[in-house]
């Protein structure tokens, strides 16, 4: 299944998946003594953001002390397994954690994951559940069998709509759990709510999920096939998150506010958890930093644009009162900077725990830096403003290529971040031929962990990296980075016209193989809209 | 601004060579309540310039800093709280911060520092 899309495969994740062998699938396996495998169900509406999944749970399972106190980024990562013919776009994916706590708070603070499950059974029809059922060890059941407990049982299903009669008798069909009291509970629970069945606050929520079959072209995409699961819910998402902080409430709003449900994803990339300080050089009106101040970081931001960053639109309505609005505690500092010359004091080093940001590209909205257009081509020398009119000045800016404030960005990160810190930030690039093929800004001190694709238009995407620091910031490389910076500066001119992504973006393309690529992605493309329109 | 950020800063004007501290000029401030987070105060105090953020604060009459700092004193909770409050509660709205080289002044305008140089600066 997955060969048949050329535009699938993993490629994009950037952590190797493992196939699963057959022995790390059975329970109690020496290797396996303490982990729990888990069914992870995805928001499967979320398809625009399917490459976000797997880093985000494993950006979560470090935060929350999956990989004990290891420093090698190599085995930070979480295995994984498929459910049988399901395409790596699957809304279900099997995932190895090694504690029901650490599961649960993934669960909980995950925007991606619908739901965590310990499986009990999976199977393609429900006699394969059944036998899979009875298979799972009693003492693994049993606990959460008990007579003087509450419970629930959902029926869900993916692709198809299920009406509330065939719901119970799904629920009846399950009488062979072993827990024979629970039979006649089972069918309270699909009539009336008595005993120990508790629809509204049940101490064990299990989940029976469906997936149909996609012969049937039902405008869904051709990723999974007939499965069948039982599972107990080990933890479930929190669904008022992303309503309290979406930004149509949002008091302070820029053109490129960064929409709630991925600043949410961008400060659990960057692991933002209270006692960390966070900083977005590109704060603007803040809304990276609300996300990271929610999960209790602390946060600082600068700008270039005074306006914004001080002003707003009024006592009410600025960067502060974004974070007022929801109680959050307000960030550290504000300040109006250039990213291009920073000034923080020398020697200050290893401060930040993460930046996370969305530095400006120049698509809807270009960089600036100090120095005027006409100083840095060298039309005009830098005047000196007199001392009277100093103080309301405005200094000019010029225009800041992608290069440029890429540079000075890992610069900063490699300076200002502590030892496995995270920077996190959108990197723009140009699609041909309906995909792409992108390499990514690379740093001595960074490994890249994560790049998730963002599809934006039929020419240009977006990618979300996320770098953690895994070596220091040497004199070396200072060294090296005060070189780049000069030579960006005298060749500003140079970077400007390499770097000018806005108008890659809107000119129009005349190149006949462009064209023929497009012809061709047009009669390849797939029937359904998501991430791959 | 708070005086962590004062801590952080410098005068980045081309030539400069000794620019840091920024001599703190506060024309109007006030206390503001911050939660007191142990973790975060440890993981910064090492990053901090002890004397700067001592005359800062005395600037603004908060005297309850010792002169000299060491991690030890972050098992106390007096220290701590002291530590915290002249670091996080204090917020500086109007004033400046002047290069202690040349004399040039910072800006700082409804709680922001504009650290933006001007033309000739750069």
């Amino acid at each position: 299944m997955v060969d048949c899309y050329s535009w699938s495969g993993g490629r994009l994740t950037g952590i190797p998946f493992e196939e699963e062998t057959e022995s790390k699938r059975i329970w109690g396996d020496s290797k396996h003594v303490n982990i729990l495998e888990e069914l992870l169900r995805y928001m499967y509406d979320q398809k625009r953001h399917l490459d976000y999944r797997r880093p985000e749970v494993e950006a979560l399972a470090e935060l929350f002390g999956a990989f004990g106190d290891t420093n090698d980024i190599k085995i930070r990562t979480l295995e994984w397994r498929l459910p049988e013919h399901h395409h790596i776009d699957s809304p279900f994916h099997f995932v190895y954690l090694p504690s029901e706590d650490i599961a649960k708070n993934i669960a909980n603070r995950s925007i991606l994951v619908k739901g965590i499950y310990e499986l009990w059974g999976e199977g393609s029809n429900y006699e394969e559940l059944k036998e899979a059922i009875n298979n799972f060890p009693d003492e693994r059941k049993s606990p959460y069998l008990a007579s003087d407990s509450t419970f629930r049982i959902i029926v869900d299903s993916f692709g198809k709509v299920t009406s509330f009669h065939e719901q119970n008798e799904r629920i009846r069909g399950l009488d062979y759990i072993a827990f024979k009291s629970v039979y006649c509970n089972l069918i309270k629970v699909a009539t009336s709510i008595q005993g120990r069945v508790d629809l509204r606050n049940p101490e064990h929520r299990f989940c029976l999920l469906e997936t149909d079959d996609y012969n049937s072209n039902n405008g869904l995409p051709p990723v999974v096939q007939r499965r069948v699961f039982f599972g107990r819910e080990v933890g479930g998402a929190n669904r008022k998150l992303l309503p309290t902080y979406q930004l149509k409430s949002r008091t302070y709003l820029g053109p490129t506010a960064m929409d709630a449900e991925m600043a949410f994803l961008m400060a659990n990339q960057g692991m933002a958890n209270p006692g960390k300080l966070v900083y977005d050089p590109f704060v603007g009106t803040g809304s990276i930093l609300v996300a990271a101040a929610h999960f209790g970081a602390m946060t600082m931001g600068a700008d270039i644009d005074i306006r914004v960053v001080r002003d707003g639109r009024g006592p009410d309505c600025n960067v502060w009162s974004n974070f007022k609005q929801y109680g959050l505690p307000m960030p550290i500092s504000l300040l109006r900077a250039d990213n291009n010359l920073p000034p923080w004091r020398p020697g200050l080093k290893e401060v930040f725990d993460a930046i996370i940001c969305d530095p400006p590209y120049g698509v809807r909205a270009g960089g600036r830096k100090s120095g005027g257009r006409k100083i840095l081509k060298g039309v005009v020398d830098p005047y000196t403003v007199p001392e009277d009119k100093r103080t309301d000045h405005i200094p000019s800016t010029a225009p800041y290529s992608l290069m440029e404030c890429v540079h000075d960005l890992l610069d900063l990160a490699a300076r200002m971040l502590v030892m496995n810190g995270r920077l996190v930030f959108f990197y723009p690039v140009l699609r041909e031929d309906g995909c792409t093929d992108a390499t990514f800004p690379e740093h001595p001190c960074f490994t890249l962990v994560a790049s998730c694709e963002q599809i934006l238009s039929f020419r240009y995407s977006r990618y979300l990296l996320t770098m953690v620091k895994t070596s220091a910031y040497s004199d070396e490389i200072a060294e090296v980075a005060k070189q780049m910076h000069l030579e960006f500066k005298l060749n500003h001119l140079k970077w400007l016209e390499d770097g000018n992504l806005h108008s890659a973006v809107f000119s129009p393309s005349e190149s006949q193989a462009c064209l023929e690529g497009k012809l061709r992605l047009e009669s390849s493309k797939p029937k359904y809209r998501g991430k791959y329109v | 601004m708070r005086l962590l950020t004062h801590n952080m800063l410098s005068s980045n004007i081309k030539g400069v060579t000794n620019g840091y501290p920024l001599r703190l000029e506060a024309e109007k401030w006030s206390v503001k309540e911050v939660d007191l987070n142990r973790d975060f105060l440890t993981n910064i105090f090492p990053r901090i310039e002890w004397k700067p953020l001592v005359e800062s604060a005395r600037s603004l009459g908060l005297s309850s800093l010792p002169d000299d700092a060491d991690p030890s004193m972050l098992n106390s909770d007096d220290f701590l709280k002291g530590f915290h409050h002249a670091l996080l509660e204090i917020h500086v709205e109007e004033g400046a911060l002047i290069c202690p080289e040349t004399g040039r002044r910072f800006p700082i305008n409804k709680g922001i520092p504009n650290m933006l140089l001007h033309e000739d600066e750069v």
